[in-house]
């Protein structure tokens, strides 16, 4: 049983909404991998190709200095996530609603604090909203939903294992592209396992946890977590072993670029190099 | 403090992920050098600790909750080399799979957490610690404010990243194109988060777990070394000291160092260095008097030779007179100058050996 202290706060309200934090990451993993299996453009496409043309495009949204430019990127981004059959209330829910609220939040001072010329102005309080600052708020909101909204659709749309072979195919060295794979991999194992942690505490705690409780409760299961892992490490280190591992990384890209993923290329290709020439 | 795409200008992604690349290519050598085959299953298992530890809710004084990074315990247990690797796949991880920060942006936010992070939670722990016993109570305070100093670190990097892009990139309104405040803005809003919610996270989460390794795991504290395939144990010593530079080496990285520090002395020379002057100066009356007096009163020639003129023209220094456009200290400029040459040097080195290395062996694939 667990004393209650002074500073009390329901322990179902913190463990709770911890084990729905993990729950969450869990889910979110799981949503990506049940859309990169739907048939829709982009998971026609070659996976080099896909991230190749993903990047370019981000790249030309970040280097477009233009509404224009970054509006028909939002448009492109937009259409090739109706094309993969990524669902745009989900995309709404998950990357534009959460990108306007963050993005947003740190913009807004900036409609006032900006010097340039008045457009607006509050009576009474002295201050104004500047043309500059107007623009550049939305400059700033528009590009991060734009780039967030490319990488999303990719990442809904290709299998990890998939992401990290053509990263391998771009020449990122093969021990980094392993080190991602199995971090991914134990990624979910480590949140299954904190998972199981805070619920097998909630499952014996009665009554409430005062701060100084929780505290040591989160740093003694970081503490626990972080045993596990090295455990863990050995362990695999020691299957890898078995299995023949001699230091040496060896993977296998069994893509085949066909005549769809060239066009594609090209027209990833021309689109970002238009939007950069129009936003320039 | 994960900066998301569309913040940062493309010229300062790409500066800061060429100053990540470096750090990356530092440590996976040095890193393979001590853990050898095992490098790779530790630190991506310690990359999916801090990636959970991340998620975790650290409840604070006052009932407020925080996230911490977790690369203070990383820098305490893996040493900064490790610390770096391990948070960097985190970062990616969670910029590729999750969202959470940008793609452009991931060579800016692995700089600020990963590699300044690291280095900072780890220079804080060895400085407080000292030769303390592993189960002194100074090791805790050691790691909550390695914890809290280095996460205020990367956050102050970040602002200063934020900081600057008004500056630098604006246009002919000048609307800011990026992140729109400036300095005197910029650092304040990220400070006083960090200072305050943030920093105490990080500081909680890494005390705390330090306090439970020195009663459920003091081995981890002592440090991981591998001595060997298949053998692994925990050994004597802390963290990162086998990951050490020879001596020589160490010694000419603090000469460097202090070289560069010593560069804003060059303001106290007067005047241009004879032979040095240019079209404009052969045009300024004033110079063109104390360009006769320091030729033995030969007067220069009435008029700027073609040729100088000509060539003058091929080629605009970005940091003309080490003193780039943007910075208004001139010792600041100085010191930015010598850091951009050393830091343009060591990457040119780092690429001719990998090219060269790359060269001579050529890489097996299945």
């Amino acid at each position: 049983m667990e004393a209650s202290g002074t500073t009390v706060v329901s322990r179902a309200s913190f463990i709770e909404s911890t084990l729905r934090g993990l729950a969450r990451g869990m889910s979110k993993a799981l949503v990506s991998e049940h859309a990169a299996t739907r048939p829709g453009l982009l998971q026609q496409l070659d996976p080099r190709v896909r991230v190749i043309g993903v990047l370019l495009l981000t790249v030309a949204v970040v280097v477009c200095r233009r509404f224009e430019g970054i509006v028909s990127l939002m448009m492109v981004a937009t259409s090739i996530a109706v094309a993969s059959r990524v669902s745009l209330a989900s995309l709404a829910k998950r990357v534009w609603l959460v990108t306007l609220g963050f993005t947003g939040l740190i913009a807004l001072p900036a409609l006032f604090l900006t010097p340039g010329e008045p457009v607006f102005a509050l009576q009474g309080l002295h201050i104004s909203i500047s043309a500059q600052g107007a623009r550049t708020v939305a400059l700033l909101v528009l590009r991060a939903e734009t780039a967030a909204t490319f990488t999303t659709v990719l990442v809904l749309c290709t299998p990890w294992n998939h992401i990290l072979k053509a990263l391998r195919s771009l020449h990122l060295p093969p021990e980094v592209v392993t080190m991602l794979a199995m971090t991914h991999r134990y990624v979910f194992l480590m949140i299954e396992t904190a998972n199981q942690m805070f619920e097998s505490r909630q499952s014996r705690t009665i009554g409430t946890l005062s701060g100084s409780e929780r505290r040591k409760m989160t740093t003694r299961t970081a503490g626990v977590l972080l045993s596990k892992s090295i455990e863990l490490s050995h362990e695999v280190y020691l299957a890898m072993l078995s299995r023949g591992y001699r230091g040496e990384i060896h993977l296998l890209t069994d893509f085949r670029l066909r005549p769809r993923d060239y066009m594609a290329l090209t027209a990833f290709l021309m689109t970002a190099g238009l939007a950069m020439w129009v936003g320039r | 403090m994960h900066i998301p795409d569309g913040y940062l200008s493309p010229s300062t992604c790409a500066t800061l992920y060429v100053l990540s690349a470096s750090g990356w290519y530092g440590s996976l050598k040095r890193i393979k050098r001590v853990f050898a085959s095992r490098t790779i299953p530790l630190i991506s298992v310690f990359a999916a600790f801090s990636f959970v530890v991340m998620m975790l809710n650290v409840p604070l004084p006052g009932g407020t909750t925080g996230h911490a990074v977790g690369v203070g315990v990383a820098a305490i247990v893996l040493g900064p080399w490790g610390a770096i690797l391990a948070i960097s796949i985190t970062l990616a991880i969670q910029a590729l799979f999750f969202g959470d920060g940008g793609i452009t942006t991931l060579g800016a936010n692995c700089f600020n957490m990963a590699i300044v992070g690291s280095f900072v939670a780890y220079g804080v722990y060895r400085w407080i610690a000292g030769k303390s016993e592993l189960i002194s109570r100074r090791r805790i305070v050691a790691a909550a404010l390695a914890g809290y100093v280095s996460i205020n670190a990367a956050a102050l990097v970040a602002a200063i990243e934020f900081g600057i892009q008004p500056l630098l990139f604006h246009d002919a309104n000048g609307t800011p194109l990026y992140a729109p405040y400036s300095l005197h803005v910029a650092i304040p809003a990220m400070m006083i988060g960090h200072l305050t919610i943030a920093g105490i996270a990080e500081a909680v989460i890494s005390a705390g777990m330090v306090s439970y390794l020195q009663t459920a795991d003091l081995g981890v504290l002592r440090g991981i070394k591998s001595v060997g395939p298949g053998s692994v144990q925990i050994v004597s010593g802390a963290p990162g000291e086998s990951s050490k530079a020879e001596p020589s080496q160490r010694r000419l990285w603090w000469t460097v160092a202090l070289l560069m520090l010593c560069t804003p002395v060059g303001i106290l020379a007067a005047g241009s260095a004879w032979g040095e002057w240019s079209s404009a100066d052969l045009k300024n009356p004033h110079k063109r008097a104390q360009i006769g007096v320091v030729s033995g009163n030969q007067a220069p020639p009435s008029s700027v030779p073609a040729g100088l003129q000509k060539l003058a023209t091929l080629w605009t220094a970005p940091f003309p007179g080490y003193a780039p456009r943007f910075v208004r200290s001139q010792a600041f400029g100085y010191l930015l100058s010598a850091m951009f040459g050393v830091g343009f040097f060591v990457v040119t080195s780092l690429i001719t050996s990998v090219v060269g290395s790359k060269w001579k062996r050529p890489e097996r694939q299945l």
